[in-house]
């Protein structure tokens, strides 16, 4: 039973994500404008932004939903492989600053008038995609390390990861960094040779990210259904009990950690270039929250589940910063209050939470007319998933 | 549930799908500002003296292109302070909504966030808050008080008053950074010696000064060791402070000033981003004396500010929008200068007798728009700035300002450090 629906859950999943790779970007590229089928280019980029932060939601569910560690500092990742991508975009803008100078525009204003050594490798893109693998591999695996080693859990992980984020946030703030201070960097316009203004480098974006997405999705399905991924659950249910057979529980942690990270850096490398700025903001702690919103609103310990909450949550803000610009943070607020209540396992959860809504119905009602039913069928407990 | 996320996904759906265009006879107007976040505390009364400049101009018979007359129909959206929404906002505002023109913007990340998105879809942006400069695009107006009609301005007029020690400090980020770089080289060519230019100084390899002043983190408290060093740099008495910090830290900045017996007379403060909106929420007795420098004060004693206040007054109170706050409501430079942009645009509009960016756009900056706003007339140049009207204002106990000095019809200017630079060399050799 079990296997046969997640079977049907990644064919979903790849049937979807087919349509969103291949049948989304053509509607943008091939029907005209005014077409009712046609897909605006705000669309596409818009849509690109919700994958890059399905793909941080999952890493903050492979965390918190399948090891049971609350990462708040998910968001700090997520940037720093937006930053690493920014700081290569901000060298292929060349001279075509304000300032028409070869290096970038918030450089040139505090003063520079050559670059610093660490931005000049950043040219390069291989070796701003290695930066942003190693940086954010080597700070979470440090942290991580750190962390687990001394056992930190719980609440007191979310806190200090929360705290890391918020260093760091402070740490980009600071102009003296050279990373642009609080504007961070904006107005990209090349990448890998391609004008990044043009519909169809945005097209080419969107389905890179789509295919990362998938990829990720696949990978962590793969993962928890491994060995690795029983130890992983086991550690989230009963920690000391994974220890006490043996099992370096720290280990584990700091290998899904680190996982986590880069995942979450992969979507923040994806995310700059669609959306067209990153700054330290991104970095603040209510970011992290943000992302575990998403993940509790789709529905925690499922891998669909923080796809279909980014989506949801993201859309709706969309949706309701423009019809609704005076209420949307009521409207939000309620919506999580109403999931956090009424659906503890989220939306995915919903049509198992609906069957046994249904057969504890049905159970009543049989119970009630005691001469049509067995004994045996009117006290069978609502099955557990 | 399910159901409210297809519902609120086919609603984004649908928003993105629909064809728009010209209504026949409204024109789309944007509004993009914060209305949550940390900034919805500033911006907010922007977005409502925007909707109070719409309504005049529709009840005054709207916009007259041609022979037709337009009504304005406001598009409010919420930039909610995250500065990646705020680029989303503007692309939706001009691919969906095809807005002829929009109004907004608060801080210089969220101006340089969206500042791409106008270039690329040929929109139009009118922003008013004074910012450092150093920007020019063909798709910003900006109404705002560039940093020679704000920060230099006050320096003459603490020259003027005799001061020949300026300590400046400010938030880390790149308003103050530069507005202080700028005032750093305007007081040296004013041959004000570096030693008497408190804060301190950061250099580049060569030895060339890139950074003057002393800064401060956002939300930054503990002001104590800056005010001993202050106090010791003022010990003289001809200094004075050029404050470009932001927020809620010029509260204990405030506080610890008055802590240490520094008065407005020994060494008055100049604070470049607080207006009567910020005084609301300062301790104002704390304040007294010390000095603010806008083109605009509520204080103002014209006809045309006594007229503006009356019908926004009367506006307000009459107001059932959600979230227009009716109580205890003040006006200053930033608002003041988002109601002068749309009358500008309007002027604009009327004159090219079209709607289109490239049209309005070549009529501003033909230089013959202009409009006799609260704060004195405002002319749009070709630079994209304006000419206007600064003045020099000492707090009250009210949280008002006292116009002390006035200067006429200054012309703004973004690009100040080249050309101070080229002086500078000129007067050195």
């Amino acid at each position: 039973m079990q296997r046969k629906s997640s079977n049907l859950e990644i064919w979903v999943v790849l049937a979807v994500a087919l349509f969103v790779i291949i049948v989304f970007p053509s509607l943008n590229a091939f029907t005209a404008d005014g077409s009712w089928l046609h897909v605006s280019n705000f669309t596409i980029t818009l849509y690109g932004k919700y994958l890059c932060y399905a793909m941080l939601a999952i890493s903050v569910d492979l965390l918190w939903g399948y090891t049971g560690l609350l990462s708040l500092g998910q968001a700090l990742f997520f940037s720093l492989g937006g930053y690493m991508m920014g700081m290569y975009l901000m060298r292929m803008i060349g001279d075509l600053g304000q300032y028409h100078q070869p290096i970038p525009d918030f450089l040139v204003f505090l003063g520079w008038s050559t670059l610093p050594t660490f931005w000049k490798p950043f040219a390069s893109f291989p070796f701003a995609l290695l930066t942003a693998v190693l940086l954010p591999g080597v700070l979470s695996g440090i942290f991580g390390y750190l962390a687990f080693r001394s056992r930190i859990r719980g609440v007191y992980f979310a806190i200090l990861t929360q705290a890391l984020t918020y260093a760091a946030c402070l740490l980009f703030f600071r102009n003296s960094l050279l990373l642009g201070g609080n504007n961070g960097f904006t107005d990209f316009k090349f990448i890998l040779g391609y004008d990044i203004r043009e519909a169809s480098t945005k097209r080419g974006l969107f389905i890179a990210t789509g295919i990362a997405l998938l990829l990720v999705y696949l990978l962590c399905k793969w993962l928890t259904k491994t060995k690795f991924g029983k130890v992983q659950r086991a550690i989230r249910d009963s920690e000391n009990r994974v220890m006490f057979s043996g099992y370096s529980t720290a280990n584990f942690k700091l290998f899904i950690f680190v996982l986590a990270s880069l995942i979450a850096s992969l979507a923040g490398v994806l995310y700059v270039p669609q959306v067209g700025i990153i700054n330290p903001s991104e970095m603040s702690p209510d970011k992290s929250l943000e992302a575990v919103v998403w993940v509790s609103v789709g529905g925690r310990g499922t891998l669909i589940g923080p796809i279909i909450g980014a989506f949801a949550v993201n859309g709706m803000k969309s949706w309701a910063t423009r019809s609704y610009p005076d209420m949307w943070l009521l409207l939000l607020g309620t919506m999580f209050i109403l999931v956090t209540v009424f659906m503890p396992k989220g939306i995915v959860g919903l049509p198992a939470q609906l069957q046994g809504v249904y057969q504890k119905f049905t159970a009543k009602k049989m119970k009630a007319e005691p001469v049509s039913v067995t004994p045996d069928a009117a006290v069978q407990p609502v099955k557990p998933e | 549930m399910k159901s409210y996320l297809f519902k609120s996904l086919a609603l984004v759906a649908a928003l993105t799908l629909t064809p728009r265009g010209y209504a026949d006879d409204t024109v789309k107007v944007g509004v993009l500002h914060s209305l949550s976040g940390t900034m919805a505390i500033s911006e907010t009364s922007l977005r409502d003296v925007l909707l109070y400049a719409f309504d005049e101009i529709n009840t005054a018979g709207g916009i007259k292109v041609g022979d037709k007359s337009y009504k304005i129909e406001p598009v409010v959206v919420d930039g909610a302070s995250n500065w990646p929404l705020f680029a989303e906002k503007a692309k939706q505002l001009l691919e969906v909504d095809k807005v002829a023109v929009t109004f907004g913007c608060w801080t210089s990340v969220s101006r340089k966030s969206v500042l791409p998105v106008f270039e690329q879809d040929k929109g139009l942006l009118f922003y008013p808050v004074q910012y450092e400069g150093e920007e020019l695009s063909k798709n910003i107006f900006y109404t705002a008080e560039a940093v020679n009609q704000q920060a230099t301005p006050a320096v003459d007029y603490m020259l003027k008053q005799g001061k020949k020690k300026f300590y400046l400090i400010g938030t880390d980020y790149v308003y103050p950074q530069t507005t202080d770089l700028i005032l750093y080289k305007y007081l040296l060519l004013h041959g004000i010696p570096a030693e008497n230019i408190g804060g301190g100084f950061r250099k580049d390899d060569s030895g060339k000064v890139i950074s003057a002043g002393k800064y401060v983190p956002f939300g930054h408290t503990d002001f104590q060791q800056i005010v001993a060093d202050i106090k010791q740099f003022a010990a003289s008495g001809d200094a004075c402070v050029l404050n470009t910090v932001n927020g809620d830290s010029n509260v204990p900045l405030f506080k610890e000033i008055a802590a240490a017996g520094l008065t407005a007379a020994d060494c008055p403060v100049v604070s470049f981003s607080l207006a009567e909106d910020e005084l609301r929420a300062l301790p104002t007795k704390d304040l007294v004396g010390e000095l603010g420098c806008w083109t605009y004060f509520m204080s103002l004693n014209t006809p045309a500010n006594k007229m503006f206040l009356k019908s926004w007054n009367t506006w307000v109170k009459s107001q059932d929008h959600p979230g227009v706050v009716k109580e205890k409501r003040v006006v200053d430079s930033p608002m003041v200068l988002s109601y002068d942009g749309v009358y500008l645009w309007k002027a604009a509009v009327e004159k090219a007798g079209s709607f289109d960016v490239d049209k309005v756009t070549a009529a501003l900056e033909s230089g013959d728009i202009s409009f006799e706003g609260p704060g004195g007339l405002i002319t749009m140049q070709k630079n994209h700035h304006a000419t206007k009207n600064v003045y020099i204002g000492e707090t009250k106990a009210n949280g008002q300002f006292k116009i002390l000095e006035t200067f006429p019809q200054v012309y703004g200017e973004p690009f100040l450090l080249k050309d101070l630079d080229a002086k500078l060399t000129a007067a050195t050799k």
